[in-house]
């Protein structure tokens, strides 16, 4: 068993970042992206607002544009026209110095869970702050913090292939809040989950999102978007054709 | 770039050469075989030099004056010389008397009798055989000053012994340009080999290094650890070699000095080990390194788009 501070102090910590709806944490501006010169658009001229602390769905079928809306948010893509705004940074005039320090805000996880295989979940966890170069001390304080709020402090010391999916993707978000971000992105979490796992992931992001992180979560699993009845933005074809609070999902 | 991470980075730059263990080795005895080579020719090559200044030090010119030539002309003859400090290391007054004793000491021993003869009939049969004994600064400058003697007034002749530093001038020239191409050829495999070592590193680990910039690493930080495993195979890759020369350069002078004695007695023997290393050493653990560097910076541009 890990020693550190209990869930609850972590659960008080996150608190203190009082969810202020009033001001806007993810803004998109008419922006549109395009892949190659005459091809379709992937995003088509979007503009969308989500508040500080929202919890967000985004739905679609394949091909809709929910990657490419993650991967503008992570910066991994630079749109053709319009402003991405995060956590009061432009992105589209962030210089490629300014991108690592940007990204230490917005945690991700992903369907695949992307863990290190030759580390054990302590280490993976750890990873994160120590390529953000966070003293040892700190990270001997906070993978404990984080690894028994995803209730994996038992498991600290097993290898990804000693766990199961929800295991797995229990530590991938463990290694995306070890640092605390305003933003947490997850891509299709569930996809390779069954129904039960996946609907703990949700808890544990819900719990996260009451705690004061936005949290914007793509899928295309219709159960746990009805389950949870949250704000809902669908697209289709990269255009948005629906944006519900407290909505379910809509087949087209 | 805090220390701490430097230290992080280097312990993975280490787990990254086990993991590529085979290309590691491939790179290591590439490089570890160049500067084997560099080392064995460079202390050839320093020898050699060693030897050229020695010989040169014993290579004079010899000047010889028109026939009865007045003590005053001679002396002015070698205040001229002198005063080419630029061109003169060192010059020495030979008489007419000295260069008889120097030759019936040599060619007449064991028949003094016949020297007396001589001196006997005639006062001194090299009458007219004073001469200056003139030594460049060093062999290059010999024609010149051979030239600049030559111009003076009163000298007869002027002799010039060019033939042993010369040819071991050539030599020296020769063993060089054949080690700079032989080195130059395995440098650019060594190289090659880091540089296919870092790219096979970079691939393993890209989901890794992927992982690391989607949470916020820095681009150095991403980088930092195929430079430093470049530098610890060019560390090794140069420290093997230097071990082995060592040895080798050691037994070597040790066999040759004790087999060809002439090269103590002549040549004031060879340069010791130490004095080798002093500059071999620290050029080619520079030299290691660099290529290692290059190799890692190469495979970092191109593979590495962080």
């Amino acid at each position: 068993m890990l020693t550190g501070r209990s869930a609850q102090d972590e659960l008080q910590v996150l608190r203190e970042r009082k969810c202020n709806t009033e001001e806007y944490m993810i803004q998109f501006d008419n922006v549109t992206k395009i892949y190659e010169k005459g091809a379709q658009p992937a995003i088509d001229n979007v503009s969308l607002t989500i508040h500080d602390g929202e919890f967000v769905f985004i739905v679609g079928d394949s091909g809709s544009g929910k990657t490419t809306m993650i991967e503008l948010m992570l910066k991994e893509l630079t749109p053709t026209k319009g402003t991405i705004t995060i956590n009061d940074q432009n992105l589209n005039k962030l210089r490629s110095s300014q991108i690592a320090k940007y990204r230490r805000g917005v945690g991700v996880v992903f369907q695949d869970f992307r863990l290190l295989k030759d580390r054990n979940v302590y280490d993976n966890v750890a990873f994160a702050q120590r390529v953000i170069e966070k003293p040892g001390r700190v990270i001997k304080r906070r993978v404990p913090e984080v690894l028994t709020l995803v209730g994996l402090a038992t498991k600290y010391r097993s290898f990804p292939k000693e766990l199961s999916g929800g295991e797995q993707q229990r530590v991938a978000l463990a290694r995306a809040l070890v640092n605390r971000p305003k933003v947490l992105l997850a891509d299709e979490p569930t996809g390779n989950l069954d129904p039960k796992n996946s609907e703990e992931i949700m808890e544990l992001l819900d719990e996260i999102n009451t705690r004061g992180t936005t949290v914007v979560v793509v899928t295309h699993n219709r159960e746990i978007v009805n389950q949870m009845q949250k704000r809902v933005i669908r697209l289709r074809k990269g255009v948005i054709v629906s944006d519900v609070e407290e909505g379910g999902y809509v087949e087209d | 770039m805090k220390i701490r991470s430097i230290f992080y980075n280097a312990g993975q730059g280490i787990k990254n050469i086990g993991r590529n263990r085979m290309f590691s080795i491939a790179s290591v005895a590439t490089m570890a075989a160049c500067i084997f080579i560099f080392g064995i020719f460079f202390s050839v090559v320093l020898n050699f030099t060693y030897i050229i200044r020695t010989v040169e030090t014993n290579v004079g010119i010899t000047v010889m004056f028109n026939e009865d030539l007045a003590q005053s002309d001679i002396d002015r003859i070698g205040s001229a010389i002198v005063d080419r400090t630029d061109l003169v290391k060192e010059i020495r007054y030979v008489s007419a008397d000295e260069t008889w004793a120097d030759f019936s000491a040599r060619y007449f021993a064991g028949h003094e009798d016949a020297a007396e003869g001589w001196e006997n009939n005639n006062d001194n049969p090299l009458a007219n055989s004073a001469h200056f004994e003139v030594y460049p600064n060093s062999i290059e400058q010999q024609d010149e000053l051979v030239n600049y003697i030559e111009g003076l007034e009163g000298v007869r002749q002027v002799n010039q012994s060019q033939q042993a530093s010369t040819t071991l001038s050539s030599m020296n020239s020769l063993i060089a340009t054949v080690s700079i191409a032989i080195i130059l050829i395995l440098l650019i495999i060594s190289v090659f080999l880091i540089s296919t070592t870092i790219t096979t590193g970079i691939n393993v680990r890209k989901e890794e290094i992927g992982i690391m910039k989607l949470i916020g690493a820095t681009n150095s930080f991403v980088r930092l650890p195929f430079i430093l495993e470049g530098i610890l195979l060019g560390l090794i890759g140069a420290a093997i070699p230097m071990v082995i020369v060592y040895f080798v350069y050691n037994s070597a002078i040790s066999y040759m000095l004790g087999k060809f004695s002439v090269l103590n007695t002549f040549m004031s023997g060879l340069l010791p080990v130490n004095a080798v290393f002093k500059v071999l050493l620290p050029v080619s653990l520079i030299l290691g390194v660099g290529i290692a560097l290059i190799g890692s910076l190469i495979a970092i541009h191109k593979h590495l788009k962080v």
